[in-house]
């Protein structure tokens, strides 16, 4: 389904301020998986995700989305592929707009666009359809503004925005991260929702590292733009933080550096 | 009095769709392009030249809002594939247009219509040879003013055509072309990621807000009787003087109402010139300088009112505050008494 073939990216080569974000990373990851990221800071985990959608374009080596090289398509071409949540929960919604005129973007993702209403009765069925799933009550407000809502609600409709019309891939970077514990929860719970629902295909990025354990089928830790640790199947499910941790002092010989992570 | 307002209503009208092609750019955009004063002379200066050389003034017209159509998709590539701020890429476009509209006049900075058949000569005749005028001018006798309008053709043309494509407009921001341009203007991080060509829909939207300040351009100078190589001077600050006092006005709560709200701000605009200059000191050269003030004044307002607001709100709850600190006094002594 993706995979990546030795993707290497460096920033600002040749200043002072040279970053080495991605060194040779290769991933595969079949149908259906749900993998997540964990890392430091700075480790390349955006970028990763950056250099997946076509944000960011690698220096060298490839990505490849069913089996099509997808390095040269352009972000917006590639993005009817994939579904895509923010940390920021401003950043995934339209906040002048309303919520089912939001849907109504999102919907088009991978239709072309035309001159026809982008809102009609029937897809206000759908969209309140969709919306009732996340048991926010957003079903009863199709019309009113994104800019209105709350982080958690509308980090909660950028998830359903993102998923709805079943992209290849989902890709979601820290998306609980700017929300407070309970909010957090609950888009934890969405999203784990969602997935197994339309058996979506995901990445999720994550500073907290029981999230990365008590969700998804595989784990991958990255590094200074490297990835020292890839774990599925029932040695991810016997995974503990404890483990986590001695693995990265193992591999590393230092202890982990983040005071980001949480580790509860 | 009534002749001049009803001729600032009927300019009004046609300023109104300069006005929407602003909204479009500035607003749902949120591209502040200076295309505009460029833009509106060529309108004018294609419909004008096309017209003395014989064309139909309908032929004109249509291929004056092509013509500023074209300029706002070149204004558009210039920003986005070149990577030109959207400001400097309006002002270069406004600057070329300036030599380009000349040439398109023949050399000339004024190209005359009189006597010539414009979109406003055939509406007259047509208007005038059912008799139309007649019933409006008698109510007019009826209730006092003995100066009536000539026609009332134009005024009811004018009308017609700015509501058709004040709907249009509304019927294309509501479509899913119309919605990703909304969005562009919104998010574009996030329509992006939705796998919408965000340069694609800069470039068509700045087409379509130039191709309707052509239109606006042609219909002008058919009006007015001439084009003129000037007469885009500051038309830009005449839009955002219409969108702002529109909005300001009649409110923005959905996008109908917003270009309604804009046509209102147009001819708005267009009474507080006219009543400007029937102040015996100012002049015709004043008017730049009165819409400047219009504008400024327009911005200034709301927040003054809204500081002010605020001021009284204090005070009103610190009095409210010492009320019932005294009456509490008073109730204490009275206990102690
Ligand atoms: N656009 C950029 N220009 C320069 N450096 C960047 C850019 N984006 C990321 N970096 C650098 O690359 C490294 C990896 O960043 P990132 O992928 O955002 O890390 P994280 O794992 O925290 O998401 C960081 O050191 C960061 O400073
Ligand atoms: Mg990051």
């Amino acid at each position: 389904m993706l995979r990546l073939e030795q993707v290497s990216l460096t920033f600002n080569e040749g200043t002072m301020d040279e970053k080495s974000a991605l060194q040779d990373v290769n991933i595969n990851l079949d149908t259906g998986e749900f993998l997540t990221v964990i890392g430091s800071n700075g480790a390349g985990k955006s970028t990763l995700m950056n250099v997946i959608s076509g944000s960011v374009i690698p220096d060298t080596g490839n990505v490849f989305i069913d089996n099509k090289a997808v390095t040269p398509m352009q972000e917006h071409k590639r993005s009817q592929m994939i579904g895509r949540v923010f940390q920021d929960p401003m950043a995934g919604t339209a906040p002048s707009m309303t919520i089912e005129e939001n849907l109504a973007l999102a919907w088009a993702r991978n239709k072309k666009r035309t001159f026809k209403l982008g809102v009609n009765k029937k897809r206000k069925n759908l969209f309140q359809e969709h919306l009732e799933t996340l048991n926010l009550g957003l079903e009863n407000r199709l019309s009113a503004k994104v800019g209105l809502l709350s982080g958690g609600e509308r980090q909660a409709l950028s998830l359903l925005m993102a998923t709805f019309t079943e992209p290849s891939i989902l890709m979601l970077d820290e998306h609980t991260a700017a929300l407070d514990p309970s909010r957090a929860e609950l888009i934890t719970n969405i999203t784990d929702n969602i997935v197994k629902k339309f058996e979506l295909t995901t990445l999720m990025v994550t500073h907290n590292m029981q999230q990365a354990l008590d969700l998804g089928s595989r784990l991958i830790m990255m590094d200074k733009g490297q990835i020292i640790l890839d774990v599925s199947g029932e040695e991810k499910q016997n995974l503990t933080i404890e483990k986590l941790l001695n693995e990265f002092q193992r591999i590393r010989g230092e202890q982990m550096a983040n005071d980001k992570a949480v580790l509860g | 009095m009534f002749i001049s307002m009803f001729g600032a209503v009927e300019t009004g009208l046609l300023y109104a769709l300069m006005a929407l092609g602003v909204y479009l750019s500035f607003r749902v955009l949120d591209f502040p392009d200076l295309t505009v004063d460029g833009s509106f002379v060529t309108g004018a200066a294609v419909s004008a030249v096309l017209i003395v050389n014989g064309q139909s003034p309908l032929t004109a017209t249509v291929l004056a809002v092509l013509a500023g159509f074209a300029a706002g998709c070149v204004t558009g590539l210039i920003h986005t594939k070149g990577k030109i701020n959207p400001l400097l890429s309006g002002i270069l476009m406004m600057i070329a247009l300036y030599s380009i509209n000349l040439r398109i006049m023949g050399g000339q900075s004024n190209v005359p219509l009189l006597n010539q058949s414009t979109v406003f000569s055939s509406i007259t005749s047509f208007w005038e040879n059912l008799h139309l005028s007649a019933p409006f001018n008698s109510v007019l006798t009826a209730i006092g003013i003995s100066n009536t309008p000539s026609t009332w053709g134009v005024l009811f043309f004018s009308l017609l055509l700015t509501l058709i494509v004040k709907y249009i407009t509304d019927y294309f921001l509501k479509t899913e072309v119309g919605l990703a341009l909304r969005a562009t203007g919104d998010n574009k991080k996030m329509i992006r990621s939705f796998s919408a060509n965000t340069d694609g829909l800069i470039i068509l939207g700045i087409g379509l807000s130039n191709a309707l300040v052509a239109m606006s351009g042609a219909l002008i100078a058919q009006q007015g009787g001439f084009a003129d190589a000037g007469m885009g001077v500051g038309m830009i600050i005449i839009g955002l003087a219409s969108v702002i006092i529109g909005e300001a006005i009649f409110g923005t709560k959905s996008i109908a109402r917003t270009t309604l709200a804009v046509i209102g701000g147009a001819i708005i605009y267009r009474m507080v010139v006219s009543l400007a200059l029937r102040v015996d000191f100012l002049e015709t050269g004043d008017m730049k300088l009165i819409t400047a003030i219009i504008v400024v004044a327009a911005l200034i307002t709301p927040k003054v009112l809204e500081s002010r607001r605020e001021k009284r709100r204090r005070l009103r709850k610190r009095k409210e505050l010492a009320n019932a600190a005294t009456t509490k006094k008073g109730a204490d002594q009275d206990a102690a008494t």
